[in-house]
C-alpha cells in the first residue's frame, strides 16, 4: 500500500512561479495519466511528487510521512519514478541495467541476494527483456530500450511507478506495447500508476484517473469520460474538436478540427 | 546465465561477470611477469629463473642485493602509482560522466605537482612522510578552483574540461617559473623539480617512497572499490540515481575525494605522469563493460602494466641514460587522446 499526494505544493523554477498551494492526490491502485499543453507543468509536477524537484514551500506525502524526511532508499522501495529520456552508459547490458533497481535494497555485502535475483528475473520476464538480458542497451531498438529501463523501475518492486513521457520518441506500435504493459502492471500486480502522456486519446483510453494541468494549477480531474468534452480541449490545449467515441474502446476520442482532405 | 558466477553466505552475496574473473585472473599474471622482467632487465641482467630464486630466498646474494635495493622498490611504486593514476581516472570520468576527462586532463595533476614543486623548493627539510600532503593540498587546490571556475548552477562536464585544461596549462606554466625564478634554487633541485614535472619514479627507495605511499594506496583503493555501486547508479543520471535512492550529492563528494587524493598521493611520488588515468579506464571498460565493480579493479591492473612497461622502456632503451617514464606514458597517450577527441567528436 502506498498514498502519494501532494499538499499545499508551491514550485518554481527561478523566481517564476510553476504551481501555488496545490493540493493533489493520486488515487490508489489506479492509473493515472497528466496531461496538459507544452510546457505547462505536468512533468514538474510528476517530478516533484518522486522528490525530483524540491518544493518552495508545502509537502509531498508519502503514506502520510511527508517525503523529504523519509530517507532516499526508504522512498525507493515504495515509490520508482523513470524520467525521461534516460542513457545508459556505452556497453552496459539489460541485465547489469535492471540489477540497478536493486540498489535500495543492496548494500556493500549484499549486493546479489536471492530477493534480488527473484526480482530482476521476474522484472526481465514481465517485460520480455529475458531474450536480450545479455545485449547492450545502447544496441537496442528504442521499444526494446525503453522495457529496458521500465524493468530496472520494476525490479525495484515499489506499489507506485511514475513515468515521465515514457512513449515519447516511440513508434505508434511500441507506443502500445509499452501502454499495455503498464497496464497489465495495474491490472494483475494492482500497481499504482501515475504518467505523462502527450496523446489525449492513449490517456481516455488507458488512464482511470486524469489530471489536466493548466496556468500553474489543476484544470479539472476524474475520469476520462466524466470530463473529457470539446470544451475541456479547448481550456487544456486551446484547440477546436470534436470528442467522438472510440469504436472499439468507448473511450472519448478527439478528432482536431485543424486543416486536413475532406472526403465526406 | 552460465556467464555469472553468484557467490552467497548468509550476510553476504555478490554476483561476478566471468570474464571479468578471467581478465582480473590474466591481467594480475601480466602484471607479475612484467614484474619480474623489470627487476631482471637492466645494466647487469638477472635471468627470470634467477629472479624467482632470489624472491623465495635461495638465490645468490649479489643478485638478491640488486634486486631487494635497487629496482624492486621502482617496480613497487611503478605498480601503485600506475594503480592509483588509473582509478583516479576511473572515478574521475564516471563523476562528471565524460570519457575525456583525468586527473591530468582536468588540472588535478598539475596542483599536485604545483603542491610538490612548492615542498621540494621550499619544504626540503620536513620529512618526505609530509610531501604527499603537501601534494594532495595541491590537488584539491586545483579541484576546487576548477569547481569553482565551471560552477554556474551546477557543472556540465563540457565546462569542467574546458577549465580543467586550462588549469593544468596555467598551473604547469606557474611551476617552471617557481622551479626556473627561485634564485636560491641549487641545480641538483632543479634537476629534480625537472624531472619530477615529466613524472618518473627513478631512484625511489623503499624507506623514502614506498613506505610513504603505501599506507594511502591500502586506504584508498578498497574505499573506491566499495563505492563502485554507487557510481554505477549515478552513471545512470542523477534523476534515476535518486529514484533509486541514492544520496547523489554526498556519494559524489566523497568519490570525488577519492579521486583527488588518490592522483595527489601517486604525483608526489611518481611525478606527473600523464595519461595513464585517461588511458586505463578506457582499455578497462573494452575489456570488461562499463559496471564500476569491474572498471575499477581492471583499470589498476592496466595502469600498473602500463607503467611497468613505460618504466621498463625508459630504463634500459637509452643506457645508460635513464629516461623519465612520464616521456613514454605521454609517447602513447597523446595519440589515444586524439583517438578520444576524434571519436567522440560529435557528443
Amino acid at each position: 500500500m502506498s498514498v502519494l499526494q501532494a499538499a499545499n505544493l508551491t514550485l518554481s523554477y527561478g523566481k517564476k512561479p510553476i504551481f501555488s498551494n496545490l493540493d493533489l492526490q493520486i488515487p490508489e491502485g489506479k492509473i493515472s495519466v497528466f496531461i496538459g499543453s507544452n510546457g505547462c507543468g505536468k512533468s514538474t509536477l510528476l517530478r516533484s511528487l518522486a522528490r525530483l524537484l524540491k518544493p518552495q514551500e508545502g509537502s509531498i506525502l508519502l503514506d502520510g510521512n511527508e517525503i523529504a524526511k523519509l530517507s532516499g532508499k526508504e522512498v525507493a522501495r515504495r515509490l520508482a519514478i523513470l524520467p525521461q529520456g534516460p542513457i545508459a552508459p556505452e556497453g552496459l547490458t539489460v541485465h547489469q541495467l535492471v540489477k540497478q533497481g536493486r540498489y535500495p535494497y543492496q548494500s556493500f555485502l549484499q549486493q546479489w541476494s536471492q530477493e534480488d535475483e527473484r526480482w530482476v528475473k521476474k522484472a526481465l520476464e514481465v517485460t520480455h527483456m529475458d531474450e536480450l538480458a545479455n545485449r547492450s542497451v545502447d544496441s537496442l531498438s528504442g521499444g526494446q530500450r525503453q522495457r529496458a529501463w521500465i524493468a530496472m523501475t520494476l525490479a525495484q518492486n515499489t506499489p507506485t511507478i511514475l513515468l515521465d513521457e515514457p512513449t515519447t520518441f516511440l513508434d505508434m506500435t511500441h507506443q502500445i506495447e509499452i501502454l499495455d504493459l503498464l497496464y497489465d502492471l495495474n491490472e494483475k500486480e494492482n500497481r499504482t500508476i501515475v504518467m505523462v502522456l502527450h496523446d489525449i486519446n492513449l490517456a481516455c483510453r488507458y488512464a482511470h484517473h486524469i489530471v489536466a494541468v493548466k496556468d500553474g494549477g489543476i484544470y479539472a480531474l476524474g475520469k476520462p469520460e466524466n470530463i473529457v468534452n470539446e470544451q475541456f480541449i479547448r481550456d487544456v490545449f486551446d484547440m477546436e474538436c470534436q470528442v467522438a467515441t472510440d469504436p472499439i474502446f468507448g473511450t472519448p476520442l478527439c478528432i482536431p478540427y485543424g486543416k486536413g482532405r475532406r472526403l465526406i | 546465465m552460465s556467464n555469472w558466477l553468484t557467490l552467497r553466505g548468509r550476510r553476504h552475496s555478490f554476483q561476478f561477470d566471468r570474464r571479468l574473473l578471467i581478465v582480473v585472473s590474466l591481467l594480475i599474471a601480466a602484471n607479475v611477469i612484467a614484474m619480474i622482467v623489470c627487476v631482471g632487465l637492466g645494466s647487469t641482467f638477472i635471468s627470470p629463473l634467477a629472479v624467482i630464486r632470489s624472491l623465495i630466498g635461495i638465490g645468490d646474494s649479489s643478485n638478491s642485493m640488486i634486486i631487494f635495493s635497487l629496482r624492486m622498490p621502482r617496480v613497487v611504486i611503478a605498480v601503485m602509482v600506475g594503480a592509483a593514476l588509473a582509478v583516479s581516472g576511473a572515478l574521475l570520468q564516471g563523476i562528471v560522466r565524460n570519457p575525456l576527462s583525468s586527473p591530468d586532463v582536468i588540472g588535478i595533476t598539475g596542483g599536485a605537482s604545483l603542491g610538490t614543486i612548492i615542498f621540494i623548493l621550499y619544504f626540503s627539510h620536513l620529512s618526505i612522510r609530509y610531501m604527499p600532503i603537501s601534494s594532495i593540498a595541491g590537488a584539491f587546490a586545483a579541484a576546487f578552483l576548477v569547481y569553482l571556475f565551471a560552477y554556474r548552477r551546477g557543472i556540465t562536464p563540457l565546462r569542467l574540461v574546458l577549465i580543467g585544461i586550462g588549469m593544468a596549462t596555467a598551473l604547469t606554466a606557474f611551476s617552471y617559473m617557481l622551479i626556473l625564478t627561485a634564485s636560491f634554487t641549487p641545480t641538483a633541485v632543479a634537476v629534480k623539480a625537472f624531472t619530477f614535472m615529466t613524472g618518473s619514479i627513478y631512484g625511489v627507495s623503499w624507506e623514502r617512497d614506498v613506505f610513504t605511499l603505501w599506507p594511502w594506496m591500502v586506504v584508498l583503493l578498497p574505499i573506491a572499490l566499495i563505492y563502485a555501486r554507487h557510481l554505477n547508479v549515478q552513471e545512470l543520471g542523477d534523476e534515476v540515481a535518486t529514484s533509486v535512492g541514492s544520496s547523489v550529492h554526498i556519494k559524489r563528494t566523497v568519490l570525488l575525494l577519492i579521486s583527488v587524493a588518490l592522483a595527489g598521493a601517486a604525483v608526489a611520488i611518481g611525478g606527473a605522469i600523464n595519461f595513464i588515468g585517461l588511458m586505463a579506464p578506457h582499455i578497462a571498460r573494452k575489456l570488461v563493460g562499463p559496471a564500476y565493480g569491474g572498471v575499477i579493479p581492471v583499470s589498476a591492473l592496466i595502469g600498473s602494466l602500463v607503467l611497468l612497461l613505460s618504466d621498463l622502456i625508459a630504463r634500459i632503451a637509452f643506457i645508460p641514460l635513464d629516461i623519465p617514464a612520464g616521456v613514454f606514458t605521454a609517447a602513447i597517450g597523446a595519440p589515444f587522446f586524439i583517438y578520444l577527441l576524434y571519436r567522440h567528436r560529435k557528443s
